[in-house]
């Protein structure tokens, strides 16, 4: 086929066919919170004592870890979701989040005697941490890589594996309010494990699913 | 970039943002615009003499995306690194598809097939599986066009589509097959 004749019948369809729905990026992560509660609500639910919890600093912690996580993790995807968009930049936000671990990590180091912390690190809850945050995340997942076909990610796999971020910061605010280990020692060894099943998963699913 | 083209690229900024509200003829210039400057941008980066690659083919994978794609330009961003950005990720994607295919030149193979009858019920199993790989009006169109022989007028008819439509979705299917194929 002409060049030519392909130029007349894209113009043409621009105004016949109006628009098919594209799920803008704001919308998908409005809802990222809905799908993760509706996952954690019937299989886990918040701790008994959740909210008496909130007055301690190692637990208010965990949520602003991954809240911050979630935060760079979106500032990210969203530059990465359409061409020529400004990635290299906002990327070196998501070392906040790492920053904040490791300076919590540092903290609880100084504070707490040697002898306690392997204990601590290794808390009641690792293996439930590590099927948990991805369970919850995998909805969430699959509803940020359903916005992203939407758009034109130019680096598929990258954004696959971004999402996958993006996602496991989403579950892991959930999944702080039911775990009982609040230590960031336990915090930063198997809170990343957890993240990397869904940054993998994003990465591969995302190089076959968002190539355009 | 060029600073001889940053102007004609300032252009495609207002050709877009009127085209994406509805204005068809400045979607066509700003088509044919972005064409020319996606052929110079083609012509620079791919090797050109070389078996299983068309610049024009290439060229227009490129306008396919930049229109299934439009909505993720927005108004105030500037044309040029947006349309740069697509081409370069259609060219990378010609340049591996056409890695992953071998190439075989078939002249003077004629005496390797001594069964004539082999041969096509091989190759109409394997334009049958690719058919039907598509879904929707992309499999009836390139089946009525290329399976059955019908004229693209008479597809349109039959199918209710306008001709224009008719040729988007063959050459769209076309492109998913070689995309789904060619990477086998």
């Amino acid at each position: 086929m002409q060049t030519d004749q392909l130029i007349a019948d894209l113009a043409g369809e621009t105004t016949r066919r109006r628009n098919e729905f594209a799920m803008p990026f704001w919308l998908a992560a409005a809802l990222a919170p809905f799908v993760a509660l509706a996952v954690f609500m019937p299989m886990l639910g918040p701790r008994a004592n959740f909210v008496a919890s909130l007055s301690t600093v190692r637990f208010d912690m965990k949520f602003v870890m991954a809240g911050l996580l979630v935060a760079a993790a979106l500032a990210v995807l969203a530059a990465l979701a359409r061409p020529a968009r400004p990635v290299s930049s906002r990327l070196k936000w998501l070392a906040l989040p790492a920053l904040v671990l490791v300076a919590a990590v540092a903290v609880e180091l100084i504070i707490l005697p040697q002898d306690v912390w392997p204990a601590r690190a290794m808390g009641q809850n690792a293996l439930n941490c590590l099927i948990a945050i991805p369970t919850i995340g995998a909805p969430v997942l699959a509803l940020f890589l359903y916005a992203l076909s939407h758009q034109a990610p130019t680096r598929p796999a990258m954004a696959g594996a971004v999402a996958g971020l993006a996602a496991a910061g989403v579950s892991a605010i959930f999944y702080a309010a039911h775990c009982t280990d609040d230590s960031p020692l336990f915090v930063a060894l198997w809170y990343p494990l957890a993240t990397l099943i869904l940054v993998a998963a994003g990465a591969l699913v995302g190089s076959r699913l968002l190539r355009w | 970039m060029q600073p001889a083209s940053s102007s004609k690229l300032q252009g495609l900024d207002d050709l877009l943002r009127r085209a994406l509200a509805g204005d068809e003829r400045a979607y066509r210039v700003f088509l044919t615009d972005a064409a020319a400057i996606v052929r110079r941008f083609a012509a620079q980066r791919m090797p050109r003499h070389s078996a299983g690659f068309d610049l024009e083919d290439l060229v227009q994978e490129i306008l396919l995306a930049v229109h299934a794609k439009r909505h993720t330009w927005r108004p105030g961003e500037p044309v040029g690194p947006w349309l740069f950005a697509i081409a370069r990720y259609k060219a990378i994607d010609a340049y591996r598809r056409r890695g992953r295919r071998i190439e075989i030149d078939i002249a003077g193979m004629g005496d390797v097939f001594e069964d004539p009858s082999g041969a096509p019920t091989a190759i109409a199993q394997d334009v049958n599986r690719a058919v039907a790989s598509l879904g929707g009006r992309q499999r009836a169109v390139v089946s009525a066009l290329s399976v059955e022989g019908k004229s693209i007028s008479q597809t349109a008819e039959e199918l209710e589509m306008s001709e224009g439509a008719v040729r988007v979705a063959f050459h769209r299917g076309l492109s998913a097959i070689a995309k789904k194929f060619g990477r086998d």
